[in-house]
């Protein structure tokens, strides 16, 4: 029972940056109907981005947490949405409108130039940081003297996505920002005519999902303590099952199979083996479309014939 | 009423297909409420009714790209056993109880030529001849006579729905009419008994319109298949329809010839509003 | 970036938005080079992480890049000059400059540490420590240059009207027809012959043999992507089931070559309907991204399925390839033969290399045979009937699932054949040779050659895979060109480099015979 509580949190924690980096997806995907295949390495360079800004701050000679943690956020999050800006406005734009495979080929190509990009800048070698925040509550012990914790840096993560979150749903439901966008993703020749900018809705749907994403990066830098320029790879393949799992197209959706997936991964590794824990998000995947390809919270889908 | 009535007085036409107490419900929403009628062979069965009546939906259900929710659609033949649709998957539809449809929002292979969307459309014969590939493959001669009976037929249809000009042109550059006229002919080079036509005279000229109206005409009295005929240009459908099913809201609201079912007061009431509220 | 609408108050002149848009380029620069390239992260083993920072290249970036914007603003107004002659002399110099001190410094100093002050070396002051950088500015200058040249031959020729530009595109998929019934023929005399002209040497026949196997993968996947429209990413597993097929097989069992390559395709074949079976029913983005999982779920087992796979390490010692049963051995056992003892040559280890030369293209042929001729049966319209449109296909009473499913498993035969010539010509296979990148890889060999065009395939292996070949001086850049490879050439041709597609019948050969047939019918 130690144990599982244990691993629940474990998953939580993982499974909320999945969720955010899913959200990425699931908005582009929502509104342009395809996969954002660089969206992993955009989150890749979002925790190089905090990693560096980390440094800094180290070099500077900050030591104040909160305000360590404040700067590498704002600072990962603005300069990462930049690359998700440039990623659409290079890759995807221009394909607008063409064959459905050229941006997927484009995609491919823009990830692979990422991750080189920062492979040549930045080395092809693991950067270990050291811990930010340590300890953590304990919350049970179990009589063979298993101590069930709860890290400081494992509520930091959760708070901050429950906050995002909070703040995404407010944008969504209730600025003209979120109601271009839903227009867009009804019908985006419709809103074109009805006034809405549809090329800014779209870049700015970009650079909301890589603002994330870089939430996520650096929460994985602090967690893990640990990146290189392969990370978005898995990750991003990981997070774009959360956003099928939840349903394509849905926020609360793409959160939701975030956190499943975290979980799911967590047990996985704790009951059966580690070496197949990336299997079983795959197998799950595969298992989500074939019996439910709407996802869990995704809308069905009427065949127009 | 009419229906049975009909069938009695004309002993030649037999009944084609059954459609028996037809429900369609998506969610909340019912797009076909408890509809019957008999289409017959040898004849063309028009149904018309207003916008969001639930007509393309009812072809959709008989098509197998709908499962319906409730109700029985039996498909008869001559000399055939009669097929209950609503348990047949999509495909086999086509393939075995051997109805064919167009669409109401054209659906051609675009990127092929004109011809090969009519071979694509004795894909299943073919496939047999060429011994689900194996035979083709080496050339077997059986293949290749299946083949150019396949082409024969296609420049046939070509010929009759005038596009043999077009043939290895690229089907998605036909003008508009000419694509309506290559979906007929692709559904006519499967053999069907039943050939379903979803808005075929849609954004046709006057004079295109008549050209389709000679050819359903020449279809029905040739082949001896039922049509089923959704229309708007109400001179096509009174003109060549012997029978018209009228939906309204889901619900069939009249059935008969298209005279009987043009003085029919509730078809009136549908298409022009209720008068007797003023 | 198209200007934005301010309305027509004020017409902006070329100065006006030229400095805005200059410095909203310098401030996205800004964004994207302060941290990334700034600074430098160093790991070094016991020690925390340090930083480096590169502050000049920055500014330099932050210089170059919104002059060149200035430029092509100025061009997009209508005044093409800037850009031709800023443009070039920038392209020169840039460029020059780099070639020069990459010359420089390979001819020079030894060959591995030419990341290292070249540009001083060679006493050329340019912008960025390492030419290559130089070099990709320079290109970047070039391409305002063609710009400019577009401008001024548009001002020559006039605006293209809808219809003209229409007939352009006819005209482009008539020459990409013709050319591809040039370079077709051309190509496979070259893979012919190449072996025995002066520059068929060791190096040129392995990457060739490299390149035919990419070929071969690609006209694979091509059944699966290019006609039938099924968006394969995990296309990597067939080509590992074959690959591990051959190695379980030879190593264990000790069966030849020839023995396993038709069993290699059938394992793989029996992979892709296994595979495809669950999922063909899915749209068009989930298959995709199902069949990557599909590829990385077979991958992940091969590393950890120690006992069967070997594990990460994989399987050595695979034996060699026979001429059909006669090895290559220098020196054959007592009392058999070896290839050049049969045909009383003197040994040499290319006779091996080019019987594989061969193997591999007279498969690629098979292969492309084999498609050509499914094309044209009623399978291979079925196929590309689908990819246009399922639901008219369903209505027509074909069988979907089938149908798909025939494609994936002729697609996955190929790979699987594909895989055992390669374990055959490695003698060892292990996971890595199956990651991603090498579906994302022969993917792009597919969608860059033009779907569906055999030829279009080919070419675009030559330029994917022997490019990087030829480039391995460059390696660091080696995958970073790939990506932008692909990206600018879907930017620039977004139905591929000879996008064209031939009916598969037709009925008039010419025009005149559609003439004659027009009479017939109205006589």
């Amino acid at each position: 029972m130690e144990y599982f509580t244990q691993q629940l949190i474990n998953g939580l924690t993982l499974g909320a940056i999945y969720g955010l980096i899913a959200i990425g997806y699931t908005m582009v995907y929502g509104i342009i109907g395809m996969i954002n295949f660089a969206h992993g390495d955009v989150y890749m360079i979002g925790a190089f981005q905090a990693m560096i800004m980390f440094l800094i701050c180290g070099a500077l000679g900050l030591t104040w947490v909160p305000l360590v943690l404040a700067l590498m956020l704002i600072v990962a999050v603005i300069f990462t949405a930049a690359y998700g800006w440039t990623v659409e406005r290079i890759a995807y734009r221009p394909l607008r409108g063409s064959t459905r495979l050229a941006p997927l080929i484009s995609a491919i190509g823009m990830s692979i130039v990422l991750s080189n990009f920062v492979q040549l800048a930045q080395g092809p070698r693991p950067k270990p940081i050291p811990p930010v925040i340590r300890g953590g509550f304990q919350i049970m012990e179990s009589d063979a003297g298993f101590v069930v914790q709860l890290g400081y840096l494992q509520i930091v993560i959760i708070l901050l996505t429950v906050g995002l979150m909070a703040i995404f749903a407010y944008l969504i439901a209730k600025t003209p920002l979120g109601r271009a966008q839903r227009a867009c993703e009804q019908d985006m020749k419709m809103a074109s005519l009805l006034g809405v900018n549809v090329d800014r809705t779209i870049s700015q749907t970009f650079v909301m999902g890589a603002a994330l994403a870089a939430v996520a990066g650096m929460m994985v830098t602090l967690y893990w303590g640990v990146n290189d320029f392969f990370m978005g790879f898995v990750a991003g393949i990981k997070a774009f099952t959360a956003a099928v799992l939840g349903g394509i197209g849905s926020l609360p959706g793409a959160m939701l199979g975030g956190l499943l997936i975290g979980i799911i991964e967590a047990m996985w590794s704790a009951y059966f083996t580690t070496e197949y824990k990336d299997v079983a998000a795959f197998g799950i995947l595969v298992l989500v479309l074939i019996f439910r390809p709407t996802g869990l919270l995704g809308r069905p889908e009427i065949e127009k014939v | 009423m009419s229906a049975a009535a009909l069938a009695m007085a004309d002993p030649d036409q037999v009944s084609l297909l059954k459609v028996d107490h037809l429900t369609m419900r998506f969610g909340g929403l019912l797009a076909i409420d408890d509809v019957s009628f008999v289409a017959r062979q040898r004849e063309i069965t028009g149904i018309i009714g207003p916008n969001g009546a639930g007509k393309t939906t009812l072809f959709n259900c008989i098509t197998g790209f709908y499962k319906p929710t409730v109700g029985r659609l039996t498909l008869y033949g001559d000399g055939r056993p009669a097929y209950l649709l609503e348990q047949m998957d999509g495909h086999m539809i086509g393939k075995k109880a051997r109805v064919a449809r167009t669409f109401q929002n054209i659906r051609l292979f675009a990127g092929m030529s004109v011809l090969e969307n009519l071979m694509v459309a004795q894909h299943n014969k073919l496939m047999l001849a060429s011994g689900m590939t194996v035979f083709g493959l080496f050339g077997l001669p059986g293949y290749r006579r299946a083949e150019r009976e396949a082409r024969d037929k296609a420049v046939h249809w070509l010929e009759r729905v005038n596009l043999i000009d077009y043939a290895d042109m690229s089907a998605g550059n036909l003008p508009y009419g000419g694509q309506r006229r290559l979906e007929i002919a692709r559904a006519m080079c499967t053999d069907p008994v039943l050939l379903c036509l979803d808005e075929p005279a849609a954004g046709l000229n006057p004079r295109e319109s008549g050209e389709l109206n000679a050819l359903l005409l020449s279809i029905r009295d040739e082949f001896g298949i039922g049509v089923l005929l959704i229309e708007h240009d109400m001179s096509v459908v009174m003109g060549i329809s012997d029978h018209i099913v009228v939906l309204d809201y889901g619900r069939k609201i009249s059935d008969g010839a298209p005279a009987e079912v043009q003085r029919d007061p509730a078809v009136i009431r549908a298409y022009l509003g209720e008068e007797e509220k003023e | 970036m198209a200007t934005t609408q301010s309305g027509a108050a004020a017409a902006p002149t070329p100065m006006t938005v030229a400095l805005k848009e200059a410095v909203m380029t310098a401030f996205l620069i800004f964004m994207l080079s302060f941290l990334m390239i700034g600074f430098e992260t160093q790991a070094t083993q016991g020690q925390p992480l340090s930083y480096t920072t590169r502050f000049a290249a920055i500014a330099w970036g932050i210089i170059l890049v919104p002059l060149g914007r200035i430029l092509m603003v100025y061009d997009r107004f209508g005044r093409p000059l800037p850009a031709l002659f800023g443009g070039g002399l920038a392209f020169l110099y840039l460029f020059g400059g780099a070639v020069v001190a990459l010359a420089f410094d390979i001819l020079v100093i030894p060959f591995n540490d030419y990341f290292g002050p070249a540009a001083g070396a060679a006493g050329i002051p340019l912008p960025f420590a390492d030419p290559i950088i130089d070099a990709i500015f320079g290109l970047g200058a070039l391409y305002i240059v063609i710009q400019g040249v577009q401008t001024i031959r548009r001002r020559a020729h006039g605006e293209l009207t809808l219809e003209a530009r229409e007939a352009k595109e006819a005209r482009g998929s008539q020459r990409a027809k013709q050319l591809s019934l040039v370079l077709g023929p051309a190509l496979l005399g070259i893979a012919l012959v190449l072996p025995f002209t002066p520059w068929g040497d060791r190096v040129m026949v392995e990457t060739m043999t490299l390149i035919l196997t990419y070929v071969m993968l690609g006209w694979g996947l091509n059944i699966v992507v290019g006609l039938a429209g099924l968006l394969d990413l995990g296309y990597v597993a067939f080509y590992a089931v074959g690959a591990y097929s051959y190695a379980k097989l030879a190593v264990d069992l000790d069966l030849s070559f020839w023995a396993c390559l038709p069993l290699a395709g059938l394992f793989a074949a029996f992979f892709g309907v296994v595979l495809g079976f669950p999922v063909l029913r899915l749209r068009g983005d989930y298959l995709a991204i199902v069949t990557l999982g599909f590829g990385e779920m077979i991958r992940i087992t091969l590393i950890n399925w120690q006992e069967f796979t070997g594990g990460p390490n994989g399987i050595s010692g695979i034996p060699r390839i026979t001429f059909f049963g006669v090895p290559f051995d220098r020196s054959p056992e007592e009392g058999t033969e070896s290839f050049h003892t049969l045909f009383g040559l003197e040994f040499d280890s290319m006779q091996r290399i080019l019987f594989l030369y061969y193997v591999i293209l007279i498969l690629a042929l098979i292969t492309n045979f084999f498609t050509m001729r499914l094309r044209r049966l009623p399978i291979g319209r079925a196929w590309e009937a689908l990819r246009e449109d399922e639901t008219a296909c369903r209505a027509l009473g074909i069988n979907p699932t089938n149908t798909k499913l025939t494609a994936f498993a002729i697609g996955a035969m190929f790979a699987g054949f594909a895989g055992s010539f390669f374990s055959v010509r490695q003698g060892f296979v292990s996971p890595e040779s199956f990651v991603f990148l090498e579906s994302a890889i022969i993917l792009a060999i597919v969608v860059l050659g033009g779907m569906g065009s055999q030829v279009g395939v080919a070419l675009a292996a030559v330029l994917l895979i022997g490019l990087p070949e030829v480039m391995r001086e460059l390696s660091l850049y080696r995958m970073l060109a790939f990506g932008a490879v692909m990206v600018l050439i879907m930017l620039w041709r977004p139905r591929g480099l000879l996008a064209h597609r031939e009916p598969t019948i037709l009925l008039h050969r010419g025009k005149a015979r559609a003439r004659t047939r027009k009479s017939e019918a109205t006589a």
